[in-house]
């Protein structure tokens, strides 16, 4: 590591293939408020391989998108702080390196798709001429070569007539299509790490199938790795190989696929899981985690997650549990981890008898 | 694209119409008798004052005269005389380049000062160059160009002998002082019109793509953000390009240059109306054609404007 660190001016790739492709290691974000300093990301870790795909799961404020902003470096700062970490691409940190090797990196080696195409993309240019602008910034190309490469771009994404296309612009074209535009400019240099932050989520549901399958074809021929950012768990579990479970800033959990969906290993992940509304589960009542997350300007002492939490003691009111191996590969963030696992954990509260935090689904619900 | 021009230009046609016969009207309600005006104390004989009356059409009831007006307009392409008997066609082309070059340089100088100190204060936001910016347009804004008129005059032209004040003897550096007035108020709107629209587009989604691009801040900042926020200052600078002609009247008198303006303020006094007609029919002209011209730049800027 001390290695590493010390030639950080080296070109990135470079560097001997055992790093890892991205390392984020006790990462903190902070944000300077109003109402204080809030603590948007609190030690995070996690590491993404070539070819792999990881899902960081979470819902809004729990700090995904922060995440990726922050391993881009377009966070707004101020009013963003980086208060504390290191971000490792091939064992470079990109937190330390001069700001002009890292805008080198950004767009060609490391990319990233924007969750609303439509305000992402300039409204002025033509969809063509955008693509284009990453080959003629980052490789120095003639306007009309670029132009070549743009729509071989729009033709590798499934654009239909691309040639014809690429003078249109961002609003002359439907979602689906939009998104597959953002996902060309972000594929155009072959990138090594691709963040899709949120990338289906403006989309209508027959649309975010497609988009994901070419999100992952396009992974599999790049060997890229993908941090996939979510809070949809369907989304994630046709494409994801890991998943770190977000929550105030913090992973609370952190397993491959199998293991978060069929043994997860913290009361959050298993409270999202059984919010999932099921087919065959018909007029029953839609279970969702009663209240609401905590403020980041005044996070509880011990664990976020513990007035939420059904099995929580005061042991979860006081002191912060720890990311920890639970089991192969398995990562989590509670006390009561194995209990949870294993599924022997003990209720100590309720979800109220009034139904808050439930809501009905079936037609004769009370108001 | 065509069809819209055309339309447009067919519109023009009772604009100037309607402009022309409020402007007529005015004039015509005028108090006092106009060739007595211009006999001032010498006297005149009745047989000059009926002759003089005849030639000018001034018997004829209002709608008359008009009309007698328009026709010489649509079928000579005569715009009348002036008291002396000088064509008012040839008064205008005399001193249209005057008011055409204050509009210019005043165009000019409000352009680049403007835009230049509306990036730099949302570049620099909150610093000092931007309180600055925003104290200095606040106080442009709120003097009248009058005040700033005699000011420059005062300072630039009496206490430091840096520019003339009043003429166009000395060439173009005779028209800087009277831009620089005309220009002080559009100058600070404009300032702050691009710097509060500049800084909505650097915190919007495209340009933060745009970084994410890898593009160099120079590059973000002018082709992703400034092209976008460009959009309703050309607008505004349209708008003022084509009412700078109303301003040219107050500006062109304190700085005496025997321009359009200068001209309409002395044939209001004089009543010639003929000649007032005439020239507030021009500007009347200039400001639809200018806005034509915007509409069209708009479209050409922003591509999600259609022309219906």
């Amino acid at each position: 590591m001390t290695e590493s660190q010390t030639s950080t001016r080296i070109a990135p790739g470079t560097r001997p293939g055992d790093a890892p492709l991205l390392e984020v290691k006790d990462l903190h974000v902070e944000f300077r408020t109003k109402a204080g300093v809030a603590e948007a990301i609190n030690g995070l870790n996690f590491t993404l391989h070539a070819g792999e795909t990881l899902a960081i799961l979470g819902e809004s404020g729990s700090g995904k998108s922060v995440t990726a902003q922050t391993i881009m470096g377009i966070l707004d700062m101020p009013p963003g702080r980086i208060a504390g970490g290191e971000i490792r691409y091939r064992g470079d940190d990109l937190l330390t390196m001069s700001e002009e090797s890292r805008r080198r990196l950004r767009g060609g080696k490391i990319a990233m798709i924007f969750q609303d195409a439509l305000s992402a993309l300039n409204p002025v240019m033509p969809v063509g001429w955008q693509i284009a602008e990453m080959f003629r910034v980052h490789h120095g190309m003639k306007r009309k070569e670029a132009r070549v490469k743009a729509v071989e771009m729009m033709t590798r994404v499934g654009i239909p007539a691309a040639e014809e296309r690429a003078g249109d612009y961002p609003h002359q074209f439907s979602g689906g299509m939009r998104q597959r535009i953002m996902i060309a400019m972000a594929i155009a240099l072959d990138p090594d790490v691709l963040i899709a932050d949120e990338p289906t989520t403006a989309l209508d549901v027959t649309v975010q199938a497609q988009v994901m399958r070419l999100l992952k074809d396009l992974q599999k021929e790049f060997n890229m790795g993908l941090i996939l950012i979510t809070h949809d768990l369907g989304v994630v579990a046709d494409v994801a190989d890991k998943i770190a479970v977000m929550y105030s800033g913090r992973v609370m959990e952190a397993a491959d696929v199998y293991e978060i969906y069929g043994k997860p290993g913290h009361p959050y992940t298993q409270g999202l899981l059984s919010s999932i509304p099921r087919i065959d589960d018909e007029g029953g009542r839609l279970r969702a985690i009663p209240g609401l997350p905590p403020s980041l300007t005044d996070l509880p002492s011990g664990c976020p997650f513990s007035p939420r939490c059904e099995f929580a003691t005061d042991r979860c009111r006081t002191e912060r549990p720890e990311l920890r191996l639970i089991a192969e590969g398995h990562l989590s963030a509670c006390h009561y981890a194995e209990d949870v696992y294993a599924g022997t954990a003990t209720r100590t509260q309720r979800p109220s008898p009034t139904g808050a935090g439930m809501i009905p689904v079936s037609e004769e619900a009370p108001e | 694209m065509t069809r819209y021009i055309i339309r447009r230009l067919l519109q023009f046609v009772p604009v100037i119409l309607i402009s022309t016969l409020i402007v007529y009207a005015l004039v015509f309600a005028m108090p006092g008798d106009p060739i007595r005006a211009l006999a001032g104390d010498r006297p005149m004989s009745d047989a000059v004052r009926e002759t003089l009356r005849e030639q000018y059409n001034l018997d004829d009831p209002f709608f008359v005269q008009y009309a007698k007006y328009l026709w010489g307009i649509i079928s000579a392409g005569d715009f009348g005389t002036t008291f002396n008997g000088r064509p008012v066609s040839d008064l205008i082309a005399q001193r249209l380049p005057v008011t055409a070059t204050l509009a210019l340089v005043t165009f000019v100088i409000q352009t680049i000062m403007g835009i230049i100190a509306g990036i730099l204060a949302a570049l620099y936001r909150d610093r000092f160059f931007d309180r600055f910016v925003q104290v200095a347009t606040v106080t442009m804004v709120a003097l009248p160009t009058l005040v700033i008129a005699f000011l420059m005059q005062l300072v630039f032209g009496l206490n430091l002998g840096l520019f003339p004040i009043a003429g166009i003897n000395d060439g173009l550096i005779s028209y800087i002082l009277p831009a620089l007035a005309m220009a002080s108020v559009s100058t600070g709107i404009l300032a702050r019109l691009v710097r509060s629209e500049l800084l909505d587009s650097l915190t919007s989604d495209y340009v933060r793509t745009a970084t994410a691009k890898g593009m160099k801040r120079t590059r973000v900042v002018t082709r992703h953000g400034l092209r976008n926020s460009l959009i309703p200052a050309v607008t505004f600078i349209g708008a003022d390009l084509a009412s700078m002609m109303a301003g040219s009247i107050v500006v062109e008198a304190i700085f005496n240059l025997p321009g359009l303006g200068e001209q309409v303020y002395r044939s209001i006094q004089a009543q010639e109306g003929t000649v007032v007609v005439g020239i507030v029919t021009l500007f009347v002209i200039f400001f639809v054609l200018i806005n034509l011209i915007v509409d069209i730049l708009y479209g050409l800027l922003d591509p999600r404007i259609r022309y219906e």
